[in-house]
């Protein structure tokens, strides 16, 4: 009994002295993990080097190529604030991860690269500040006329625009040369140039019309006058909804009558298989924003022999051209910050001289929304040697970027996005009608809208 | 130890009543002892137990307290109670129950598919002694060894109609190659991409069962006059029915659950595979995707509910194979 007992101790002992070493394993490492956290206090760990420990830290969360240069940048040129990047992930990936920290109440970072077509997604939950409290308003002048309109809402300012995707068609001028069809300028002259490179031999398609492409298929819709969604973020109760309207179903139409002709292909967009098709010749035009050159840049496989050409997006009435955007991101400052205002500051200047963006210009082909580079000589002249030496801003994008109004985006887009994929997957698949898969949409969407609480005008 | 404590009880009680007090006593004694140990006991399983507590009752728990809530997106972030609300809609939800039927279809087609094989594998390999049979059980096994993610993306690009083989080994017959990535191939890419990784891992399973069996029963067998095939279908199949009841559990289960593989996919096929191709994944892009966290766990334990349900049911048919009778 007297051992028994004493074993029984021993263990008692042993099992306590575990805990304790655990408990002592996992404070050391809560203990470490602090270090960073200056102004999420969850942030951990900093990708760059901060320069000024004692300044305030700022966490952002962004995925910009080359984007440590311009952190540093940062980082060098203040004294009070110091930013602490993480990349937490591409669009969807980033965002899951914000929606889960929003929902968990912490863990968010204090300043995140959102693009523009999720703002509302968030500014619904309550995740971002609004930043006119800081004076965000009078920056409207020094933005672009349409990523300013992406950004508020009302007298709100809910982030700080950064780059954008005016939209031109990027195409290959050997291939059209080769087979004697000229460049289109409007879409009847796209569709004719479709059929003029099949006759002629061309074993490719002329472009691309991917069924998962979201924010392009918005932006080829919205060029034809497409407003979908009515939304205010001061009523955030109520909502229109205006899918299936008249002209994306012309835009729709479109498109279905050259896929099933065969001329248009329906590959998934953002995959190898069209990464490879891009540059190997099986598309003769690729639709673009104005990052889409950067991304072609990105990518292996190239066709040597290739001579890339820019122009502007083809339209749908050459007396009343309109211009569309395509991706293009944004620095929100979320409610988790715990400095807003140092926030702020990072939101506002990270992108606000001309050495951060001659860096980004450069290094992560990303094109600017602020006028002061926009109207430089610098940018306006720049040669692309990628397009041998085509002057692409001056010639097609900083047209498309100033053009550009705005686009009402709804606040559940990564649903919208989604019902969408699945619609226009089904008409290509099935060879159903442009109005079916739009109507599809629209009833899912209200449907939706209506189960989440919204009132449908 | 408790059984005969009582017999020695109930001897010496009979036998001689005037040393009842002491065998009392004793017994007093013994039931001290066993309730130390049932409390030791605790101890030894406490650093499972908290684990267990920490990361699964507790997470189910709030999981089950969130599903009975509800927050629309519109209403602000207002957190409403709202009963089984959420289950009657999840029941009538008509993408949770397609993504129900479409797993149900998976079992009906992938289960028998990879216990077969696992199970042909097996006997063969059982009945050879070559140095052939280790290097095929090695074989048929690595897939397992691969990782389910790397394993689905290496599918993709098999599967991709520009990547892939598939082209070249058509074209070799000038038949054009069927595109394994489109709505109505799906099904089929899918399931091979699982039967490919688990056969191997249900083969072993089985195999070591086999194993197990002692030879002389097959030279008994023999002697009577049982040629290989019977002595495969009536002697080895029904000896490892345990084996084959756990593994189809595991299958089951596994597929009840599909997640992986069809997520993978869907990064080169999302228009064949939508974001709610199975519950799971419905769950997934309703809390990570869409915000909707209360109506995800309201999908998730729905779903909990379903394999409960299923896996009884099939425990309960096979209790006599599986020896839980």
């Amino acid at each position: 009994m007297r051992t028994s007992q004493r074993r029984g101790a021993t263990l008692a002992v042993a099992t306590l002295s575990v805990g304790a070493l655990l408990a002592a394993c996992s404070s050391g490492g809560g203990g470490g993990g602090t270090e960073g956290g200056g102004g999420g206090g969850e942030a951990a760990t900093c990708t760059n080097e901060i320069q000024k420990p004692d300044a305030t830290q700022v966490s952002v969360w962004a995925w910009y190529p080359a984007f440590e240069t311009i952190v540093d940048h940062f980082n060098e040129t203040h004294d009070d604030v110091q930013v602490c990047w993480t990349n937490a992930g591409q669009g969807a990936d980033e965002y899951n991860k914000f929606s889960t920290a929003i929902e968990a109440g912490s863990g968010a970072p204090d300043v995140i690269m959102l693009e523009a077509e999720v703002l509302p997604t968030f500014t619904i939950l309550n995740a971002l500040e609004d930043l006119s409290q800081f004076g965000a308003g009078e920056l409207a002048s020094e933005y672009t006329e349409g990523a300013w309109a992406d950004v508020t809402n009302g007298d709100a300012v809910y982030a700080v625009p950064v780059d954008g995707g005016p939209m031109g068609m990027i195409y290959r001028a050997d291939i059209f040369e080769e087979y004697g069809v000229e460049p289109p300028t409007t879409w009847e002259e796209f569709a004719q140039a479709a059929q003029d490179l099949r006759d002629a031999g061309y074993e490719g398609y002329i472009t691309n019309f991917p069924t998962n492409g979201n924010a392009l298929n918005y932006a080829l819709f919205a060029q034809n006058g497409w407003k979908p969604f009515e939304y205010d973020a001061a009523n955030p109760t109520e909502i229109g909804i205006d899918v299936a309207s008249p002209e994306a179903e012309e835009v729709l139409s479109y498109w279905n009558d050259l896929i099933q002709k065969g001329l248009v292909s329906t590959d998934d967009a953002f995959t190898s298989d069209y990464n490879t098709s891009l540059v190997d010749g099986t598309y003769a035009v690729y639709l673009a924003a104005a990052w889409g050159p950067g991304y072609l840049q990105g990518l292996s496989d190239a066709d040597a022999e290739a001579e890339w050409k820019a122009a502007p997006l083809p339209q749908w009435d050459p007396a009343d051209p309109v211009q569309v955007n395509w991706g293009g991101s944004t620095f929100a400052v979320t409610s988790q910050a715990s400095d807003k205002e140092a926030a702020y500051t990072v939101a506002s200047e990270l992108f606000n001289n001309m050495d951060a963006w001659e860096l980004g210009i450069e290094e992560a082909a990303l094109f600017p929304q602020w006028n002061e580079v926009l109207s430089s000589d610098y940018f306006v002249n720049l040669e692309y040697p990628f397009f041998g030496g085509q002057q692409i801003n001056k010639d097609v994008f900083l047209e498309a970027a100033q053009g550009y109004e705005g686009f009402a985006f709804s606040p559940f887009q990564v649903y919208a996005y989604d019902q969408q994929t699945q619609a226009l997957y089904g008409m290509v698949e099935n060879g159903g009608d442009a109005a079916t898969a739009l109507q599809t949409v629209q009833d899912n969407l209200v449907s939706y809208a209506q189960q989440q609480g919204f009132t449908v005008k | 130890m408790t059984s005969s404590s009582t017999t020695v009880e109930r001897t010496t009680g009979t036998a001689a009543p005037g040393r009842r007090g002491p065998a009392g006593r004793r017994g007093l004694a013994h039931s001290k002892i066993d309730s130390k140990r049932q409390w030791w006991g605790w101890l030894y399983v406490a650093p499972f137990t908290a684990v267990f507590v920490l990361f699964l009752v507790i997470p189910l728990a709030y999981a089950l307290w969130m599903s009975l809530h509800n927050k629309g997106i519109a209403t602000g972030g207002q957190s409403v109670f709202v009963g089984l609300d959420n289950y009657a809609r999840a029941f009538s939800d008509p993408v949770f129950l397609s993504g129900l039927v479409r797993v149900a279809k998976f079992v009906l087609v992938m289960v028998p598919i990879q216990i077969g094989l696992a199970l042909v594998c097996a006997l063969v390999l059982d009945t050879l002694a070559t140095r052939l049979s280790k290097a095929s059980r090695l074989l048929i096994f690595v897939p397992y060894a691969i990782p389910a993610v790397i394993g689905a993306l290496m599918w993709g690009f098999l599967y991709s109609p520009r990547f892939g083989p598939a082209a070249d080994i058509f074209g070799i017959f000038g038949a054009t190659a069927p595109n394994f990535l489109s709505s109505s191939m799906i099904f089929g890419s899918l399931v091979n991409i699982v039967t490919w990784q688990w056969v191997g891992y249900y083969m072993i399973i089985i195999y070591a069962a086999l194993r197990t069996i002692d030879p002389s029963v097959y030279e008994a067998a023999r002697i009577d006059g049982a040629g290989g095939l019977q002595i495969a279908a009536r002697i080895k199949v029904p000896m490892i029915s345990s084996s084959m009841v756990m593994i189809l559990v595991f299958s089951l289960i596994g597929t009840l659950q599909f997640f992986t593989e069809p997520t993978v996919l869907r990064s080169v096929a999302q228009g064949a595979i939508p974001s709610d191709y199975t519950p799971n994944m419905y769950a997934f892009s309703l809390a990570f995707s869409y915000s909707q966290f209360n109506y995800a766990s309201t999908i998730a334990f729905a779903l909990g509910i379903f394999v409960f349900i299923g896996s009884y049911i099939f425990l309960f048919a096979t209790r006599k194979q599986s020896g839980l009778k």
